[in-house]
């Protein structure tokens, strides 16, 4: 800086340029030229953002009218790469012999990678539109089952994207 | 009159004016704030009250519920007596300004001002806005913060450098008006033209250096966020806080209402016409007119000034930041130049012309 003595920038500038005021002028329009378009801003606990069923938010299972899809593979526990799954299997005397027990997503592990969806063999857990993930403590971030269950009807604009385009 | 009633006179005068002027600093900032976010195209802040008329009293309730927190290698007197030299400098300056035309109530002159015909009005004023650099260099000072010195010490360098050609501006229109007295200016402009029509170079060399004398972009090197976090208000919390950004805005106010009368004509109405003669022909009781007279004044004075303010917010959210040296060039090798020239010409012609 202190060695600079001329500004080859200022140089390549025609005289209007050079005496300032008709340029900043010309970005006074500009800015007053924006006040009046329309505002981005969206009002949001008033006007909420519905998401396409692309959207990949809270992990969620689907719940049938004789209970959930799940097996307890335990292919997503697997596959997690944060860790935040932990399935026990059990065992029923219906058609679908597993079911799981014990099913937990840690809300605070979770980094919406999909890939238990993806890994999923009987499309059990998909990725819901949720979110709005707020907990008031850390305990409340882990979901159990009775969080993480949800209606299929709830979840079919997901269950159509993932057969259109897995 | 006796010197006591003069004295409650004055007293109301000045309670009334330092509230208001306040009120009128936290509603700039709530005007700040919205223009930005139209610039910006956003909505701003809409949540306090209807269309966030609200949100300046929330503001300042907020400051004063914060801790105020004080350095403790900060000298405790100059860091408290900082912003109180800031905002009283800055509020001193409304005594001042004459917003209307003086009052007669049966053949008795009530001048709304606070110090009415000051014959030496506009020194007055240049006196007053240039101590409230100590404020802001006593802040950056007595922080004991190497980022909130810099601020001082640039908003000092950056005052001295602009003063000069904010003078000379001044000059040049006191030339035109033959008087240093801010009424018999304003009353030179009600029935001819105004000064900014004689003056358009001055008003805008004035314009440019009020912008700096008030620390506004894009001369606000004194509290550049990039380089020196918050500047000379860095260690400055709470209340003490407040007091210096309500300071700023006021800054702001007085040097638009000064603009506003030197330039603008003050309180008159439309240019080349005498709005006393135009509204005495409808009114013929000279009370009545009087007061009419200084309603209008109020109306049109603040609302230039306002509008002035609002090119203010306006330069802010459209112009980057000057570099230090660029501020330097500026206003020591194009401004002061200018200004000189601006004189010597207004000199000449006036000394040919009459």
């Amino acid at each position: 800086m202190a060695n600079v003595t001329s500004n080859t920038e200022s140089q390549r500038l025609n005289f209007w340029e050079r005496i300032y005021l008709p340029e900043i002028a010309k970005g006074l329009g500009l800015t007053l030229r924006q006040m009046f378009r329309p505002k981005f801003t969206r009002q949001y606990p008033e006007e909420r953002w519905i998401p396409e069923g692309s959207y990949r938010g809270r992990p969620v299972l689907v719940q049938e009218e004789d209970g959930e899809r799940c097996v307890a593979c335990g292919l997503c526990s697997r596959v997690c790469p944060a860790l935040a799954i932990e399935v026990r299997a059990g065992e029923t005397e219906r058609d679908k012999e597993r079911f799981p027990e014990k099913f937990e997503i840690n809300m605070l592990r979770c980094i919406y990678c999909g890939f238990c969806e993806e890994v999923c063999p009987e499309e059990a857990i998909v990725m819901s539109k949720d979110y709005e993930l707020v907990f008031g403590s850390q305990e409340e971030g882990i979901l159990g089952k009775d969080k993480l269950l949800v209606p299929v009807a709830q979840l079919q604009e997901r269950l159509e994207f993932l057969r259109q385009w897995r | 009159m006796t010197f006591s009633t003069q004295l409650i006179i004055a007293l109301v005068q000045a309670g009334i004016l330092v509230n208001l002027m306040l009120v009128a600093a936290a509603y700039m900032v709530l005007a700040e704030r919205k223009i930005a976010a139209w610039i910006q195209n956003r909505v701003g802040p809409n949540r306090v009250g209807p269309w966030g008329l609200f949100q300046s009293f929330a503001d300042v309730f907020k400051l004063y519920l914060k801790e105020d927190v004080v350095p403790a290698a900060a000298d405790y007197r100059f860091h408290a007596l900082a912003p109180v030299i800031s905002i009283a400098v800055a509020i001193t300056v409304y005594a001042l300004i004459p917003f209307s035309p003086a009052v007669t109530i049966d053949g008795t002159t009530y001048s709304l001002t606070m110090a009415p015909n000051m014959d030496i009005g506009v020194l007055a004023v240049l006196a007053m806005t240039s101590v409230g650099v100590y404020g802001v260099a006593l802040a950056g000072w007595s922080s004991n913060n190497k980022y909130s010195l810099m601020g001082g010490l640039r908003s000092s360098a950056q005052m001295i450098s602009y003063e000069l050609s904010m003078g000379l501006a001044i000059i040049a229109v006191v030339l035109c008006a033959g008087s240093l007295n801010l009424v018999d200016m304003i009353k030179n402009q009600n029935t001819g033209a105004w000064y900014v029509m004689y003056q358009p170079v001055g008003f805008i060399l004035f314009f440019v250096t009020a912008l700096a004398e008030t620390n506004r972009a894009p001369f606000d090197l004194p509290e550049a966020e990039p380089e020196l976090v918050g500047g000379y208000h860095t260690e400055y919390s709470g209340m003490k806080f407040g007091l210096l950004y309500l300071a700023e805005y006021a800054n702001m106010l007085a040097s638009s209402a000064i603009m506003a009368a030197l330039y603008l004509g003050g309180w008159d109405a439309i240019p080349f016409v005498d709005d006393a003669a135009v509204l005495g022909q409808f009114i013929t009781d000279p009370t009545t007119l009087s007061i009419a007279l200084a309603l209008l004044g109020h109306v049109v004075f603040l609302s230039k000034a306002f509008l002035l303010v609002f090119v203010f917010i306006w330069v802010r959210w459209s112009l980057p930041r000057f570099r230090y040296d660029q501020l330097m060039n500026l206003g020591w090798k194009i401004l002061l130049p200018i200004a000189l020239v601006n004189v010597i010409i207004t000199g000449l012609v006036i000394h040919f012309t009459k």
